[in-house]
């Protein structure tokens, strides 16, 4: 808002090359002082949710009301999800890098009147660390951002992604100039096969051999070819793409572009998620801005190469992410999968080649033509180059989004980024890859996180979902939560999905309710066997492997719900009860009120008893004591 | 012709009548009227040159379009993994109660509809609720209804406002 002023004013130029970006992006830097005071808001969707546009809000007129005694009036920029959303609202303080957290509206006047003006630090606003109980000032002393390698996430947080310029002023669009002034397509096919850049959306298919095959198909039929962003995050827990898309929308345009030339692409798609709706805007106004500038459209940077794009909105089904799928919905269909032996390459959108990949694997790309594939292919390890990014929730105490080199230790990212377990506890199990993955046990906590070592383990990389498991949640319920959640996106076509899927769920809900038997076991492991065998997709293919990753490592939670006919997590709602502990009940009555169906009883500072055969185990009781009083046994 | 199917035609307008334009317009469609009604359907359908059937076999394949009026207000409850862990299951059981309605229905009073999503994409801040469009971080029961009594007070001050309403 404050910075870019100036350059804006120009109104928008059209850029003829290399020069022009170069000098386009130097004239905007000129305008800028690094030292001039900024405040940055978080406006990704999860601050967003927790009130980030009224603070953003209380700012802006605070700032505008007049007496402020500040030598210079600070800067507001609003930006995309800075990863750490479980403490938003986020607001950072430049060029200091001052780190506020949970900050509400009626903390502005205090940050302009103290942090601002004075320079001084407001303690209460600081981030603690969990573990050592030390309250941090800087963001990158934070151990959650400290321990990151953020390459593709770089910008998020630091520009706004619906300021173009801002991206510019990045690095933006400057691999995209260099590879249309001095590089042939051929040329930017070999670097991406030279970063050994694997597909980011769950298979892990080298992207370069991709590309290369489809540049073989359109050898054989010619254009034209299209190229296909994958922007539907099925994964239902995860949101790596959604923060990219959100918070730096140019580089998964620049990405997509670099690819459209390298392959000889006149149209593209980008196909996002319909529950994006954030994305859906930023993406929108990115296209806008770029085609003004000459950076998409006809004659990119007036190179003689022209390119264009159109969203697909999502329509709410998961099994549109998978690749053939996705074609046929783009095409105004029903997303039905193809079977497997139809190679997406040769015969994807209305028939013709096709290049799909990942946001994330888009917004990889300008990096590689940037820098090199050489550059690239020394972070991580051999066959996973680069970082990656995971969405690491559940049982942890720093929640959020993180990008770390490939092959780092599974306990790493949760103990050393994450903050391991509220309380201290070990973790009990980390799920990774979402409804297609498995569970890792706290036994296999070194585990490298790379494509190879996640699927040894039995499970897999997926899109980067990691799910924090502690001794309150059960295996046996997330695999039944995985098996209904899939069992619901089959899209019926065929039987071992359709049916097999349903058989198995019904034999967890028999867990869950304590009716299992020893033969159901062996029944959920042959029936996995069929439905690997048989599936027509990946979805029916991949959906046994929650199942199977915690019959192997957690048998004996199985044989517990089946034999004791208990939950040791104390999940499964048939298998516990709710009781009142008579020690720490002091009678505040307030479960009584607000237990739905009137099974507590009690009088005034008593302990108070919940009726068993009553009760629903809705959980509010539990929810509203505020003296920890309501146990599950 | 009705207001609603002159502004289906402005919409129509936009998109070129292809068959691979019809989700696209049926999604425009239903963020404008909140659903598709069967007129609306005829018209998209003639209007991209896919068959009524076929048409409505798109429409009911994805979980996202809805062919019977919604309720005034939408209450929208995260299932995903992360709010599954944190309770999100709870709150969706919790609400169906307090609502007398199963997920996707309306009140007979058409103030409320409830229904499930698949993760929102803030997963951080699970367990995760949506009511009409603003996002709910770290939901209970207590907040929604909080949430809910607001809106209806809102909807009730908007009628009350409107003379001759
Ligand atoms: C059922 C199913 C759902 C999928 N969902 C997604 C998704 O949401 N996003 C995604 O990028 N890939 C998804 N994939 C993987 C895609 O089919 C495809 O492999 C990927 O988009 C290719 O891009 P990449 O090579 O860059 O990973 C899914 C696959 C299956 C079988
Ligand atoms: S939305 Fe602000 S940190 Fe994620
Ligand atoms: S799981 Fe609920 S927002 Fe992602």
């Amino acid at each position: 808002m404050h910075n870019q002023s100036s350059a804006l004013q120009q109104g928008p130029c059209r850029l003829e090359s290399l020069d022009d970006l170069n000098k386009f992006r130097e004239q905007l830097e000129r305008n800028i002082d690094p030292d001039h005071p900024e405040i940055v808001v978080c406006h990704g969707t999860g601050c967003l949710a927790s009130g980030g546009e009224a603070v953003s809000n209380a700012i802006q007129a605070t700032l505008d009301a007049s007496g402020i005694k500040a030598k210079v009036i600070p800067g507001i920029k609003t930006t995309g999800c800075q990863g750490f959303c479980s403490r938003g609202p986020l607001v950072l303080i430049r060029p200091q890098g001052i780190f506020y957290q949970r900050v509400k509206p009626k903390d502005v006047g205090e940050i302009i009147e103290k942090t601002i003006v004075q320079g001084e630090i407001i303690n209460r606003l600081l981030y603690k660390d969990p573990q050592t109980g030390e309250k941090i000032i800087h963001e990158e002393e934070i151990p959650f951002y400290k321990y990151q390698d953020r390459k593709v996430l770089h910008n998020i947080g630091k520009i706004d992604p619906t300021n173009l310029y801002d991206s510019i002023m990045a690095g933006g669009y400057q691999a995209l100039a260099k590879a249309l002034t001095t590089m042939t397509p051929e040329q930017v096919v070999q670097e991406v096969e030279l970063s050994g850049l694997r597909g980011r959306g769950g298979a892990g298919f080298p992207a370069g051999r991709k590309w290369r095959s489809a540049l073989l198909a359109i050898e054989k039929k010619g254009r034209p070819v299209y190229v296909v962003v994958n922007g539907d995050e099925g994964d239902p827990g995860a949101f790596m793409d959604r923060t990219i898309m959100e918070g730096d929308p140019h580089a998964v345009l620049e990405g997509l572009i670099l690819g459209a030339y390298a392959l000889g692409a006149t149209e593209g798609f980008l196909y996002v998620r319909a529950e994006y709706p954030l994305a859906i805007k930023h993406l929108g106004i990115a296209m806008e801005q770029a085609r003004a500038h000459g950076l998409l459209g006809k004659n990119i940077l007036n190179s003689g190469f022209s390119f264009d794009v159109r969203i697909n909105r999502g329509a709410g089904a998961f099994v549109c992410g998978e690749s053939t799928a996705l074609f046929t919905s783009i095409e105004g269909k029903p997303g039905n999968p193809k079977p497997k032996y139809v190679r997406s390459v040769e015969e994807g959108l209305w028939g013709r080649p096709t290049v799909l990949n990942n946001v994330e694997t888009w917004a990889n790309i300008p990096l590689i033509i940037d820098k090199g594939g050489d550059w690239y292919k020394k972070i991580g390890v051999s066959h996973s180059t680069g970082t990656k990014v995971f969405s690491l929730v559940g049982k942890v105490n720093n929640v959020g989004l993180v990008e770390v080199p490939m092959g780092l230790p599974l306990s790493d990212i949760v103990e050393k980024i994450g903050g391991g377990v509220p309380g201290g506890a070990p973790f009990k199990a980390v799920q990774t890859g979402g409804p297609s993955g498995g569970c890792i046990p706290y036994s296999l906590k070194d585990t490298a996180v790379d494509f190879d070592s996640l699927t040894e383990a039995g499970s897999m990389m997926g899109s980067g979902a990691m799910i924090v498991m502690d001794d309150t949640d059960c295996v046996v319920d997330l695999a039944r939560y995985f098996l209904r959640f899939l069992e619901e996106e089959s899209c019926g076509k065929c039987m071992p999905c359709r049916f097999g899927l349903s058989r198995m769920r019904e034999i967890l809900d028999g867990f869950s309710e304590g009716r299992g038997t020893q033969a159901d076991i062996d029944d959920l492991i042959s029936l996995s066997k069929a439905i690997q065998d048989g599936a027509l997709c990946a979805l029916g293919s991949s959906a046994p492997n929650p199942v199977l990753t915690t019959i192997r490592y957690f048998k004996e939670e199985y044989l517990a719900h089946l034999e004791d006919q208990n939950c040791p997590a104390g999940v499964c709602k048939a298998l516990i009860t709710f009781q009142i502990d008579p020690e720490a009940c002091n009678g505040c009555t307030s479960c009584a009120r607000k237990c739905p169906v009137g099974c507590i009883s009690g009088g005034k500072k008593e302990p108070h008893t919940i009726s068993a055969d009553e009760c629903i185990k809705c959980g509010i009781c539990k929810e509203s004591c505020k003296f920890d009083a309501v146990r599950i046994i | 012709m009705t207001t609603s199917d002159q502004h289906i035609d402005e919409l129509m307008d936009q998109y070129p009548p292809k068959p691979e334009y019809l989700i696209g317009l049926l999604q425009d469609i239903q963020d404008q009227q909140g659903y598709i009604s069967y007129g609306a359907m005829l018209l998209a359908s003639e209007h991209t040159k896919v068959p009524l059937s076929q048409a409505y076999s798109v429409a009911t394949f994805y979980q996202s379009f809805r062919l019977d009026p919604p309720g005034e207000h939408e209450i929208k409850v995260c299932l995903g993994t992360a709010c599954h862990l944190n309770g999100g299951q709870q709150l969706v059981d919790g609400l169906s109660r307090k609502l007398q309605i199963e997920p996707g229905e309306t009140t007979d009073d058409m103030m409320f509809t409830l229904s499930t999503v698949n993760c929102v994409g803030a997963c951080a801040i699970a367990p995760v609720a949506v009511v009409d469009e603003n996002y709910h971080a770290g939901a209970t029961m207590q907040k929604l209804e909080r949430e809910m009594r607001k809106v209806i007070d809102l909807s009730s001050d908007k009628i009350m406002g409107e003379p001759n309403a």
